[in-house]
Parts: structure tokens; sequence; C-alpha cells
């Protein structure tokens, strides 16, 4: 074991891949000489050769589109759109073509395909550069979507993503690089599709992913203090998605908040709670609640923007709301 | 040359005489018209059933443009990659498809190529390197540049053309694609089918420049301007830049010239075009141009150049009987196969 942060674990993951398979490839802006905007990719262009770790123009429409056919060809590759505001750009060759061309061409074409996508908000960089986009790809049949937060999972879960033969979208949270965490030395990965119970609890479940769960288990601690016991339910991936965890959890406590850090209308959240009611309405003691930001484009002064990130008070604010309801 | 009336050689200054290549072997020469008379009567027997009501949901016919895909698809190898357009029969045959599991997929039964999924214009062929049909158009010419990459880190030596119309030169991943395979040097012919109109709009009234060739320059590559009409012509400057390619020369840009015939799909009646303009098309008919070209250099004789078309059309007739007749709906529990890889299912 050794402590590290989101970022080592990051580049760890995509050095043993890299090595282990020589048909990785990675391709994004300023990965390569510079390391990543965020410093993610540092000393891979060195070891693997500028082949292999490309430097692209802004071209994501472009670049996303060379990695569909490069996967469909043969190479695993690992691409970054540098925030994932940007996706947007690069939506064509994600939903139309790299969640649908297995199933247009009636299973012969492999797509093994990774887009890292730096996402999540905070730091002032205001409407274009702070949205989480991961219920949009969450809708699209053919996707795989994954967002976890601690050192461990994000470097098992990106080995996962990187030998999955499915395309995976890949979310880090921008704020998260230099959290550190516990990883063990040696070749490990964290399957999709499996929750972590971050902390256990009786009273109420609060379901989460990525940054908001660390906000989450932070609220819950502070609740026990207020005699109130929180399941903390840590998703990491988002599709597929671990109902079993969620509704066994569910099946002990009787309560549920579901926490999202992108602006609420459409989110993710609302999607749990609604196959919530749909696996297990009788079980629920209370209406469920949700935890979001509200539904307007985030705003540069660090107040306002402040008013738009969910934080551990929104939390014990749904969670006291979800315990008064009977 | 002589049959091409004086309207369509005004439009198409680029318009050539046929002449095979010295060494071109008969064999291939027969191959050529072979698969440019598959073409044709797969396209034209398509436009049929859908009329008929046979084949469902939308079609686009290839039609007039069979010596482009013949032409390029004869200048590579089966290990060679395509990316094609929403006009992709013409390509998927082109490449070697078998055609009667293609006419099953444009009538969604279970035996398609794409196990009925896919349709006309999702049809592909991975594994002999067609790498799909696509309905945006644009779409899928990052895919070309995607396998080029491939070709380069394996150093498998394999090259791709990416088939496009004038359509798709407008589109932002078209100088995307091609300023990338430029700049890191990659095996990818671009190859655009400039039919002169996309849907009902003609190219002058949204190019400036309508020369697309010429846009080469701005990417430092070689641009080549071709008879779309011209098996030969197309198949010499796509031969050529392939065999550059694979030395490590990079890309070229080639503009196969033509003009669409028929409507942009099979039940356009186009009536927004200049109808002369429609019917003078037909004097430059690629297909009868091969025909008579081969009759009157002597390369075969008449009787021959009919037994061929008609040893296509009757394959053609082969694969709606096989079809029609012999294949089977999907089964209802194949819904949710292939959404993911080895036989995972999210729901």
């Amino acid at each position: 074991m050794s402590e590290i942060n989101v970022r080592q674990a990051l580049n760890d993951a995509l050095r043993e891949e890299m090595e282990a398979d020589p048909t990785v490839m990675m391709m994004g802006c300023d990965i390569g000489v510079r390391g990543g905007p965020f410093g993610v990719t540092l000393g891979l262009q060195k070891q693997f050769g500028a082949k292999r770790v490309k430097d692209t123009p802004i071209s994501e429409p472009g670049y996303t589109g060379a990695a569909v056919g490069a996967a469909a060809t043969g190479l695993r590759p690992v691409i970054e759109i540098l925030y994932s505001d940007w996706l947007t750009l690069c939506t064509d060759q994600i939903v139309n073509m790299a969640a649908k061309m297995r199933y247009m061409f009636g299973g012969k074409v492999n797509m093994p395909l990774v887009i890292r996508a730096p996402f999540g908000a905070g730091g002032g960089v205001a409407a274009q550069h702070s949205q989480s986009f991961e219920a949009w790809f969450n809708h699209i049949p053919g996707l795989k979507v994954v967002a976890p937060i601690t050192p461990y999972d994000v470097k098992g879960m990106l080995k996962a993503a990187i030998r999955d033969d499915n395309p995976v979208m890949f979310f880090e949270h921008k704020r998260s690089y230099q959290m550190k965490g516990e990883v063990p030395e040696g070749d490990y990965i964290v399957p999709f599709g499996k929750a972590a119970i971050r902390r256990e609890g009786t009273d109420v479940t609060i379901v989460s992913y990525s940054m908001i769960s660390i906000r989450a288990q932070n609220a819950a601690k502070e609740l026990e203090k207020e005699g109130i016991s929180c399941e903390v339910i840590d998703l990491r991936s988002i599709l597929p998605l671990d109902y079993e965890t969620v509704m066994s959890s569910i099946a002990k406590t009787n309560r549920v908040v579901v926490c999202q850090e992108a602006n609420l209308r459409g989110g993710l959240a609302g999607d749990i709670v609604a196959e919530i009611i749909d696996r297990g309405f009788d079980l629920l003691d209370a209406p469920p609640v949700r935890v979001g930001a509200p539904n307007v484009p985030m705003p540069y002064n660090a107040g306002l923007e402040a008013i738009c990130i969910p934080d551990e008070e929104n939390i014990k604010e749904a969670v006291r709301k979800v315990m008064s309801n009977d | 040359m002589s049959n091409i009336c004086k309207n369509m050689r005004q439009l198409l200054p680029n318009l050539k005489p046929l002449k095979a290549p010295s060494g071109l072997s008969k064999a291939k020469q027969e191959d050529m018209l072979y698969k440019m008379c598959a073409i044709r009567a797969f396209d034209s027997r398509v436009k049929e059933l859908w009329m008929a009501s046979e084949i469902y949901g939308l079609a686009h016919s290839y039609v007039g443009a069979e010596a482009i895909a013949v032409g390029a698809c004869e200048a590579i190898t089966k290990d060679d990659y395509i990316s094609s357009t929403h006009r992709g029969h013409g390509h998927t045959l082109a490449k070697g498809a078998d055609t009667k599991a293609m006419m099953a997929e444009l009538f969604g039964k279970h035996e398609g190529l794409n196990l009925g999924k896919g349709g006309s214009m999702h049809i592909a062929d991975v594994d002999i390197g067609m790498l799909g049909a696509t309905g945006i158009v644009g779409s899928g010419m990052p895919h070309a540049l995607g396998a080029a990459l491939t070709s380069d880190i394996l150093d498998n030596n394999t090259v791709a053309i990416c088939f496009h119309g004038d359509g798709g030169t407008n589109q932002g991943v078209w100088h995307e694609t091609i300023n990338m395979a430029a700049a890191w040097n990659l095996p990818v012919i671009f190859l655009i089918e400039n039919n002169q109109y996309a849907i009902a709009t003609k190219l002058e009234w949204v190019s400036k420049e309508p020369e697309l060739y010429k846009r080469a320059a701005g990417y430092g590559i070689e641009g080549v301007l071709v008879d779309g009409f011209n098996v030969f012509d197309v198949y010499k400057a796509v031969k050529k830049a392939v065999d550059k390619a694979r030395k490590g020369g990079g890309p070229t840009l080639i503009e196969a010239r033509y003009m669409r015939i028929l409507g942009h799909f099979v039940a356009d009646d186009q009536a927004y075009r200049d109808q002369d303009e429609v019917s003078d098309c037909w004097t430059a008919d690629p297909v009868e141009r091969m025909k008579e070209y081969l009759v009157e250099s002597e390369t075969f004789s008449q009787e021959k150049v009919d037994a061929v078309e008609q040893a296509a059309k009757d394959e053609i007739e082969e694969a709606i009987d096989y079809a029609r007749n012999e294949c089977t709906e999907p089964p209802a529990d194949t819904l949710y196969d292939d959404i993911y890889a080895n036989g995972e299912v999210i729901i």
C-alpha cells in the first residue's frame, strides 16, 4: 500500500495499461509534451513516444471520431476532453457512432474506447467549465458511464475501462486531483456496476457519486451528532448502476436521499428516484429527496457559485427533511 | 465521349475519354465491369423494391456513382479500410461484401449483414474493411483517420479511403480530419464524390470555390481532380495516392466530380432540378461508358460484355430471391443483443 493522489492514480493506470498492451494509445490537447492541463499524463509521451501519446489539434469532434475509427480497427484509444463541458463538441461521434456501431452493425465491430472528461464545479471557471453531463450519457444505450472519486477506485476503474470492449465515459472530478488515498501495489481492477458503501447506517440511505459522495460522508458524520444514522453509498459506476446495493440499503433504512452535483432538472438523481420507486415503492416510509444544483448556468462570482454547488448543508437539510416525513 | 451531350460536357469539363492504364489485366477490367453492373442492378432494384414497399425505411441510391467506388476499391486490398457515407451500398459492394447478406439486411432480415439492425443507412462489413455507412453527413470521415492511426501504430502498412460527398466537405469535421491526417502524414485517401448536390442545395450556392480539390493546398497536401463518371480515371488517381501513402507520403485529396443522376433518396423526384440536366446526365452514364469502351477498345466482345452484365444482374436477382423467400424476421429476443460486447445486457 502507498498513499497517492488521484492524479498519480490516473497516471499509474495509464502507464501500466500502456506497458501491458501495445494497442493502448492516447489522444488529447496538450497531453503529450505538457503532460496534460491537469498533469494527468505527465511523462507518458516520453515513455511511450509521440505515436502512442498524441498531442492533437483543438479538434474534439475529429479526434474523437478518429478514436472511434481506431477502436473499430484494433486499437484501444483513451482520449481526453480537456473539460467535460466540451463533450458537446464531440457528442455526435460518441452518441451516434461509438455507442451505436456495435448494435447497428449486428455485433460485428468492437469499440474499446475510453473518453476521459474532467467534470464538476468549483474554482470560478464559470458556465462553460463547470458542468456535469453524466445524465446525458447515461441516457444513451451502448455507453458505460463511471465517476469514481477515491485514488483506489480511480486507478482500478480506469484500468477496467481500458480493458472494456465498450465505449466508456470516464468522469474525473477536476477538484479531486490532489485528493489522497491508499492504493495497493500491483495490478488490480475495480469492476463496473458495483457500488461502495462508504459508511454504514440505519436511518437513511444517501446515494451519491464522485465529489458529492465525499460531502455526503462529511454530512453523515455531522448528522450522527444529531442522532441520525446515515448509510452513504458511492455508486462509482453510473451505467451500469448497482441497484441491488441501493435497494438492499433502502430495505434497511426505508428512507433515501439521492445526491448529484449537476443542476437538478433532467438529472441522474431524478432517474435514480424513479427507478427506486419502480423497484420498491413499498419499502419507503417517506418521499425520496433529491439534492442537486439550482437550474442556472454556473455564475462566475464566488458567492453565487457557492449557491450552485450542493454541499454538506444541503445534504443535511435533505436528510432532515426525509427524516421528518413519516 | 462522343455520346456525352454538349450541356454535360460544359457542366463537367473534367470528363475524359476512358482509357485503361497500361498493364491493367483483362481479369481486373472484367471485375470492374462486373462490380459496376452489380451496383447498378442492386440499387436499381432497391428503388423498385422500396416503391413496392418491400424495403422499409430510407435508402440512397448509388446509381450513377459506380465508377467511383469501383475505381477506388480496385486500387486497394481486402486488408485496407474504407469509410463510407449515407450512400453506402456501392462502397460495400465494391469492397466485396456478400450481395445476399446485403439484400437481406435491406429487407430487415435476421440473416442480413447487420442482423437486420442497421438497414441501408448503416450497412457495414468491418471484417472486409468496410467501416460502415452512416446517416450523418461527414461523420464517417474521422473513422478513416482512425484506421490510418491503427495502420501507423501497428505498422501494418494498410491504407484507408475516406469516401464522402460534396455536402460533407462543408462539415467542420471535414477540416479537422484532413488537417490531422496531413499534420501526422497518415495513409488516408480523401475521396470526394462531388455529385454537385446536397439533397437540393447546389454546391455553388454554399461554396465560393466549387473546385473542391483546390482546398488541398490549404492542408499542404496534393489535390487531384478526376472524372467521376470514368472508372479508370478514378482508379489511376487512387492507385497513385495509395502507392504514395504506403510509402509514407501521407494523404491525398481526390475530387471525383460527376453529377447525381437520380434523386437524393429512392423516392426523391428531384422536382427542384432542371429536368433537362437530369436527362443530360444519362448521356455520361458510367456503366454504359465502360461497356462501350471495353467493346470499342476490343478488350472484350459485345457478347462477353453482355454476359458479364447479365451475370451481375442474375446475382442481384438471386439475392432478392434469398432475402424475400429464404430469410427470417429477427426474433424479438434479439432486441438487446449487441448493445454491449460479450453478451452483456444492461437494462
